[in-house]
């Protein structure tokens, strides 16, 4: 049958709708054969400002949610994307992978969503601590989000960076605006599309695409971002980043040379690098006849 | 009541100006000059039931502290409580330049006799309140009783007479209709409004731009047709600085710049200062802010 086929509007993922940018301006992206594929939403500082606005409503609610609950969403996103493989595969073959790689970019996103998801209710349990002290106190310190985070996603993997920067970071409580890869930037809207149906709140996960070089200052200077993720080896933006975030103290967190796809690459500890350390000081009183203090 | 012209208004065409309004944006030095004019029209406003004297405190001190940090700001047109709170903040906003300002009559749903209504207001005003907000009868109004509501309106313009300018509150939510609206408004200036304001913001929707167009447009015609200068004043709703300025645009595309100060256009709003701070913070730092570094009330 002739039909002329329906091509999807790539836009953006702000607050749990996908707006065109403010801006109007797009980038179009091109197949290894140097054909156009798509129109890509340049995001402007206004839609990082819309989005920090979103993610920052977000965020009370997301960290008030149980970790078990939590856990279950993560896993929900991985559910979500298992039924989608197909299309994520052939979206990153469109964009320059084989598909023996593009089938494992997908396979360990999958797995990675799953590993964090397993992790929700237990990266507390290892990273907290009941702390000795001199007098009749508990004292116990726990992880706590640490609240808004931006991040640069890794521009070399379309799914893969995404799905590793992404997870580790909401799966604590907190919210994060994420910059797609600007030349895979593809599979980030479908990969919205898979958040967007997967119980996720919305402004939990936010997704930009867009130019790094554009966005990094606003990125980082904004006072009511919390931490920021920057995955690339660019010294001189690394530099920039680290100024900018005196302005309000942000948590800088870099990843550079990073090879996504490694399992080494997946860990508690990555989740741990966008919380804080709360201590709670505690009276007792002696409980029963061993004298137990609590 | 004196006879006037009943003025039916023309819904699409409100849409349609408001409408090309919000599409505009105000940029750089002509948005810190309005950012600033919006602070200086703030009533500052706490009508809650769980006021107390330490929050109305901290309400005077904001108001005249808006953020230290920046300099040559301007401080908030007024404070704006309940009537037993009148005192309290006359006496803390002493010497500042801030007015207090009342509500009265039965506020917010206005159902209560007149003598009751007149009680209230003489409490406020003996108390020292600078500006009376009473709220008209909207259930007269809907029973078509319109003599009733202009002559209670007129009756309280009288006991305020020159100690306070009042503020009559349309409750445009519970009008129904820009028609409504519109009569309303023309009631409201005829028994002698000093201000007609929009709302109480006890009800939802409280004040638009389509219903303060059709207001303005009121006071326009009421200027030519009298010769006398009637304020306004939309409340509720308006939290982000961006809104205040349209509302700016909106005043002064249609009344002109002899209403552009504070003597004849306020916001009624608690949380608009605060946006409006971090606007002039952003244009003044080049960062966008974070409400973890401005007071909260």
């Amino acid at each position: 049958m002739n039909r002329i086929e329906v091509l999807k509007t790539y836009k953006m993922y702000i607050g749990g709708k996908f707006p065109r940018t403010e801006s109007g301006r797009y980038f179009t992206l091109k197949n290894t054969k140097g054909e156009e594929i798509a129109n890509m939403c340049t995001g402007s500082r206004k839609d990082f400002r819309n989005a920090v606005v979103a993610a920052r409503k977000a965020f009370e609610p997301w960290a008030n949610k149980t970790a078990y609950n939590r856990s279950q969403i993560l896993y929900r996103i991985a559910e979500m994307l298992e039924g989608r493989k197909a299309q994520f595969i052939d979206e990153l073959m469109q964009m320059g992978s084989t598909k023996k790689q593009a089938e494992n970019e997908v396979f360990t996103s999958i797995d990675r969503l799953i590993y964090y998801a397993g992790w929700a209710d237990k990266y507390q349990q290892i990273s907290s601590s009941v702390n000795p002290v001199s007098g009749a106190f508990f004292n116990f310190s726990v992880q706590e989000p640490t609240g808004v985070v931006s991040v640069i996603a890794p521009e070399e993997n379309g799914l893969i960076g995404l799905v590793s920067t992404i997870a580790p970071i909401i799966v604590s409580g907190n919210t994060c605006i994420v910059l797609a890869s600007e030349s895979k930037a593809l599979c980030s809207i479908s990969f919205a599309e898979v958040i967007n149906s997967s119980d996720v709140p919305g402004g939990v996960i936010n997704i930009l695409t867009g130019n790094a070089e554009e966005l990094i200052p606003h990125f980082s200077t904004h006072m009511d971002v919390n931490s920021m993720l920057y995955c690339g080896n660019d010294k001189k933006a690394m530099k920039s980043i680290k100024e900018n975030s005196t302005t309000n103290l942000k948590r800088i967190v870099v990843k550079s040379d990073i090879n996504w796809m490694k399992n080494d690459n997946e860990s508690p500890y990555f989740i741990t690098k966008f919380t804080e350390v709360k201590t709670t000081w505690h009276p007792i009183e002696k409980i029963g006849a061993s004298g137990s203090g609590y | 009541m004196k006879d006037f012209k009943i003025i039916t208004v023309d819904q699409v065409g409100i849409g349609d100006r408001v409408s090309r309004i919000t599409k505009r944006s105000v940029k750089k030095e002509a948005k810190i000059h309005g950012l600033k004019m919006a602070l200086n029209m703030i009533d500052l406003t706490t009508l809650e039931g769980a006021d107390t004297v330490n929050k109305v405190k901290q309400l005077c001190y904001k108001g005249m502290h808006l953020h230290d940090s920046y300099e040559d700001l301007p401080t908030v047109a007024a404070i704006c409580v309940y009537p037993n709170f009148v005192g309290l903040a006359k006496e803390q906003l002493k010497g500042s330049g801030i007015n207090v300002a009342s509500v009265a009559t039965a506020f917010p749903s206005g159902n209560s006799s007149l003598e009751v209504k007149i009680t209230d207001t003489k409490m406020a005003i003996d108390a020292g309140a600078d500006e009376v907000d009473m709220v008209i009868s909207r259930g007269k109004f809907h029973q078509g009783e319109h003599n009733y509501v202009f002559d209670e309106i007129a009756k309280i313009k009288e006991v305020c007479g020159k100690h306070a300018r009042l503020k009559t509150i349309l409750e445009t939510g519970e009008l129904g209709s820009l028609d409504n609206v519109r009569r309303a408004s023309d009631i409201a200036m005829h028994a002698g409004s000093d201000f007609i304001k929009t709302s109480t913001g006890k009800i939802s929707p409280a004040a638009t731009l389509p219903v303060t167009l059709v207001m303005l447009e009121a006071i326009k015609d009421y200027y030519y047709e009298t010769g006398i200068q009637v304020g306004m004043k939309p409340a509720g709703g308006i939290s982000i600085a961006k809104l205040a300025l349209q509302y700016l645009m909106l005043v002064k595309e249609t009344l002109g710049d002899k209403w552009l100060t504070n003597q004849w256009f306020r916001f009624g709003a608690s949380s608009l200062a605060n946006d409006v701070l971090m606007q002039l913070e952003k244009q003044r730092t080049g960062n966008y802010q974070s409400k973890d570094y401005f007071s909260k009330d």
